[in-house]
């Protein structure tokens, strides 16, 4: 997991709903670099925004409803910043640069198609091919993401799939014209725990394989500090933490995030699973100050108040801290931010 | 980076939401549908209660010296008939004929059709499968087609028309009202009723029926819309009020003859049908829209 | 294909339908406080008069038996004598079904083709001005009578602009398409407000589905995504629609054909009514009936065409 230079640069990127309730602050000033080839985790609770930042980054907010601000460049696009890009210009950056798997396998894929016609369909979004080189090339993409008989199944349709294959043609769709980004929100969820664990490593496999970059959205803590280089922590639509997958999984910064791991059951331990007390703040009327405030452990009075930027944890990273920091500066990585006051007074070694 | 006065990203692109979020909520401009429609039906049952003060002449009186006076003729704002009559003074009149068809025939069959489908979706078993064959079988039949078969055994008349329109229209209330009792008798509040032991007709009318009911009223706007075409169009058809009742169907029927000379014959009752109509339809949606967002 | 494999199934399903529309036509008619004979003699009734008549239509047997005296003679395509028009019922019938059921598909047609660009702009642009104003249209048309709609139709086309003629049926497809443009765009537009708001609802679903965010992932045209991923779903969900609503294009047909002075079924029906001619009554009903159940089981095959799901999800 060799990282190179930058690949995409989010900055202070914002998506607010209006609903009939009042406007829901879904996104509210994300910023994060992404290196070449690095696998970035975004972890939070339903409603903490991590899917929204990813269908903001692509353009697929519903355009009557939401309004995104904010700069999202992908870097070997020239510097653009590809929120205010058009359609033509998205349209070509969409499969042969980004790429998109959803949360649901069973409703990702157009039940009137057969999966055949659909995966056709990606193959020839960016390439002129004759129908017989796009069809060896899907049932190559369909045999690469472990789908048997791919030949026979290409006829099928997606009602006659598992969930796990569902997920496996979702992800050859999306390899299709081998893009250089993939956008995981949540690729895991709607599956059974051993074909998750299949997909998760099906999808590093194929990260390690074409060396493209990864974001993989997920509620799950376990799975993100598995398979990720870097984490973020999303809570309330803000990022409240960031840092290697290591350092926020030993010395979490943040409270929230040490709730997180808190409620992660531990194996061999039995007892109570510790949840996190209360719910997270509406994202319509935001209280003022620390958006977990009302969660949090450590709050103080001034938390109520005044919200903070993230701040940079100081460098009492043991040992793993330093390995590999080189390649961490240059994708634009600080060692480890959080979002809190008393960051330094929360950071502990886990348990 | 940002100057005093400049907005910060997050303040503008508050503001841009906000502003579509307000063109798509304001409470009041959501209710202005309902506002609207309940004021033209206060209008309309006025003006049917109200003919005699607002119109001198009878809706009846032939006047054999001004036949088919076009609209604006002084002292005939709507013009006259072939027969000399007012036309705007049977329309008002015949308010009287087509509201109470729309209001009989539409609050009988909800309450039937609504008790009906209550108590096949709460108690079940062959009570409940007899019936909804029952209520399939009727589904099968073009609704008017039937209607005019049975007020062709009848005998057309007003009151066979309402005869008709109870025979066949509960059926769609039963239906409404069964699928929501089937899923109301496994909620929580049904089921603590019942563990309460409560009775069932107390379960049924006290619990599930408040709850529920709010499917059946919005319905009964569109059904009160269909009604109203429903006894214009048998009216129409010869099968309803006879003339020289002054309903609306029968008088655009009568009209029809002078559609080459006289246009308003036929043309001013049917306008009286439109706006009785949206009437209903606003309050409908108005009420779906209420009801909806209350629930929620 | 096995797609189809359920409709030997349906089919069975049908004949018990078609069974209960038998016994709702015959004990309606019978069952209900006419009686035929008063009906049919009016003022020239006596006693003995009325016992001829009972006899002849088979009406002082028990009521079982007259049902399945009536069964019988169903399946022999008898529906009885019209005293009226001293024909079999049968043969009066046949000779009105043409221009009803060209009405019937003509309306479709046309509604179709009205609400199927409107529907789906209407969906794509929620709150645009397509979407505002046909909204606004509709909410008129649904509560317009169908006949008056038409009568205004007739009186602007026919009678003021001279497009139109007035009344008739023409002879020959071309000449049948003219004569019943208006008649079938009197049904087309009523039918059409349900039509536009169910393809505007499905478009509007359709479009959150994930599927249509995979294919704009894919980076293909949105005209594309368009037809192939939304419309083909948002259709069939009408599909489904359009036998629900298929009574309401009969109703319509009735009242039209009454408008237009059209010789169909409606026609037929209404006259039949007014004459007291029973046998033609109980049969139109009756053929009414089996109408839309046929033309659902259509709607069915479609579906199951249109949509590999069908049939399968209940196996599965």
């Amino acid at each position: 997991m060799a990282a190179g230079g930058p690949l995409l640069t989010v900055r202070d990127l914002r998506s607010y709903l209006s609903t009939r309730h009042g406007v829901v602050r879904a996104v509210d000033g994300v910023s994060f670099t992404l290196g070449e080839a690095e696998v970035l985790g975004i972890v939070g609770e339903s409603g903490s925004g991590k899917s929204a930042t990813c269908r903001s980054i692509v353009g697929l907010m519903p355009a009557s409803t939401a309004h995104v601000s904010g700069e999202v460049i992908y870097h070997p696009h020239g510097g653009r910043n590809i929120l205010t890009a058009r359609q033509p210009e998205l349209q070509a950056l969409r499969g042969a640069q980004l790429a998109m798997i959803f949360q649901d396998s069973m409703t990702a894929l157009n039940p009137v198609l057969t999966v055949g016609d659909q995966l056709l369909e990606a193959v020839n979004a960016h390439a002129s091919l004759t129908r017989a080189q796009a069809r060896s090339q899907a049932i190559g993409l369909l045999e690469r993401v472990g789908i048997p008989a791919p030949a026979r199944r290409m006829r099928d349709y997606p009602f006659q799939f598992s969930g796990g294959m569902l997920q496996r043609a979702v992800i050859a769709i999306a390899l299709a014209s081998s893009p250089r980004l993939l956008l995981a929100d949540e690729p895991t969820t709607s599956l059974d725990v051993i074909i998750q664990d299949q997909i998760l490593s099906l999808l590093l496999e194929l990260q390690e394989d074409t060396g493209m970059s990864m974001i993989l959205v997920s509620h799950d803590l376990a799975v993100i500090s598995e398979v990720c280089d870097r984490i973020i922590v999303m809570y309330a639509g803000q990022v409240v933490e960031e840092g290697r997958a290591a350092d926020v999984i030993t010395h979490p910064a943040h409270p929230y995030t040490q709730a997180l791991l808190d409620a992660l059951p531990q194996a061999g331990e039995r007892g109570l699973l510790r949840s996190i007390p209360g719910s997270p703040p509406s994202l319509i009327d935001v209280p003022d100050g620390c958006r977990f405030a009302e969660r949090c452990p450590h709050v103080l009075g001034k938390c109520r108040t005044w919200d903070t930027e993230l701040l940079e944890t100081s460098g009492l990273t043991g040992t793993s801290g330093l390995t590999g920091s080189g390649g961490r500066i240059e994708t634009g990585g600080p060692g480890q931010l959080a979002r809190c006051w008393r960051h330094d007074e929360v950071r502990r070694p886990q348990a | 980076m940002s100057t005093m006065w400049a907005a910060t990203p997050s303040e503008q692109l508050m503001r841009m939401a906000t502003r579509a979020a307000g063109r798509r909520r304001s409470a009041t401009r959501r209710r202005l549908p309902l506002y609207i429609g309940l004021a033209m039906l206060v209008l309309a049952v006025a003006a049917a209660v109200l003919a005699p003060v607002l119109v001198s002449q009878s809706p009846t009186t032939i006047d054999v010296l001004h036949p088919l006076a076009p609209p604006l003729t002084p002292g005939h704002a709507l013009g006259t008939d072939q027969f000399g009559r007012d036309v705007l003074a049977r329309i008002l009149y015949g308010a009287r004929i087509d509201l109470a068809i729309a209001f009989g025939a539409t609050i009988v069959t909800l309450v039937g059709g609504t008790i009906i489908g209550l108590v096949a979706g709460y108690l079940g078993g062959r009570i409940d499968s007899v019936l909804m064959r029952l209520v399939d079988l009727f589904f099968a039949f073009p609704f008017l087609v039937l209607i005019i078969a049975i007020v062709a055994m009848l005998g057309p008349s007003i009151l066979n028309m309402f005869v008709a329109i109870w025979i066949t229209s509960w059926v769609a209330y039963a239906r409404i009202m069964r699928a929501q009792a089937v899923v109301a008798k496994r909620q929580q509040y049904v089921l603590a009723a019942r563990a309460l032991g409560y009775g069932r007709l107390r379960i049924m009318f006290r619990h599930i029926l408040p709850n529920t009911a709010s499917a059946v009223i919005i319905f009964s706007m569109v059904d009160a819309v269909g009604n109203i075409i429903l006894a214009a169009s048998l009216g129409f058809l010869g099968l309803g009020a006879q003339p020289p009742s002054p309903e609306w169907g029968t008088m655009i029927s009568e009209g029809q003859n002078y559609l080459l000379t006289s246009w308003w014959l036929a043309t001013m009752p049917g306008l009286a049908v439109v706006f009785v109509g949206i009437a209903f339809s606003l309050v409908g949606d108005g009420l779906a829209d209420l009801l909806r967002t209350g629930e929620r | 294909m096995s797609r189809f494999s359920s409709l030997p199934q349906r089919c069975g399903h049908l004949v018990i339908v078609l069974f209960g529309i038998t016994l709702v036509t015959f004990f309606l008619l019978r069952l209900l406080p006419g009686n035929p004979a008063v009906a049919i003699l009016g003022t020239s009734y006596t006693p003995a008069r009325a016992a001829a008549i009972d006899n002849t239509l088979g009406l002082n047997r028990p009521i079982w038996s007259q049902y399945g005296l009536f069964l019988g003679h169903l399946f022999q395509g008898n529906l009885g004598f019209s005293f009226f028009y001293g024909q079999p019922a049968t043969t009066v019938i046949v000779q009105h079904i043409a221009p009803t059921v060209f009405l019937v598909i003509y309306s479709a047609v046309l509604a179709a083709l009205i609400s199927f660009p409107i529907g789906f702009a209407a969906g794509l642009r929620r709150g645009g001005v397509i979407d505002q104003s046909s909204r606004i249209l509709f909410t008129v048309s649904f509560a317009m009578p169908g006949f008056w709609l038409g009568i205004i139709l007739l009186l602007v086309f026919s009678v003021h602009l001279h497009a139109f003629p007035i009344s008739g049926f023409g002879g020959g497809f071309a000449q049948h398409l003219y004569y019943l443009f208006l008649p079938a765009l009197t049904i087309a537009l009523g039918f059409s407000t349900v039509l536009v708001r169910s393809l505007r609802a499905a478009t509007i679903a359709t479009l959150q589905a994930e599927f249509v965010d995979t294919a704009r992932m894919k980076g293909i045209r949105w005209r594309r995504v368009l037809r192939r991923h939304v419309f083909r779903n948002a259709i069939l969900a009408v599909v489904a629609v359009f036998g629900v609503n298929l009574a309401y294009l009969i109703s319509g047909t009735v009242l039209v054909e009454n408008v237009f002075s059209l010789p169909g079924l409606g026609s037929l029906l209404v006259n039949s009514v007014a004459d007291r001619d029973y046998p033609v009554v109980q049969g139109v009903t009756l053929l009414f009936a089996v109408l839309i159940v046929a033309i659902n089981l259509l709607a069915d095959i479609v579906q199951a065409a249109l949509d590999p799901r069908v049939g399968q999800e209940a196996g599965a």
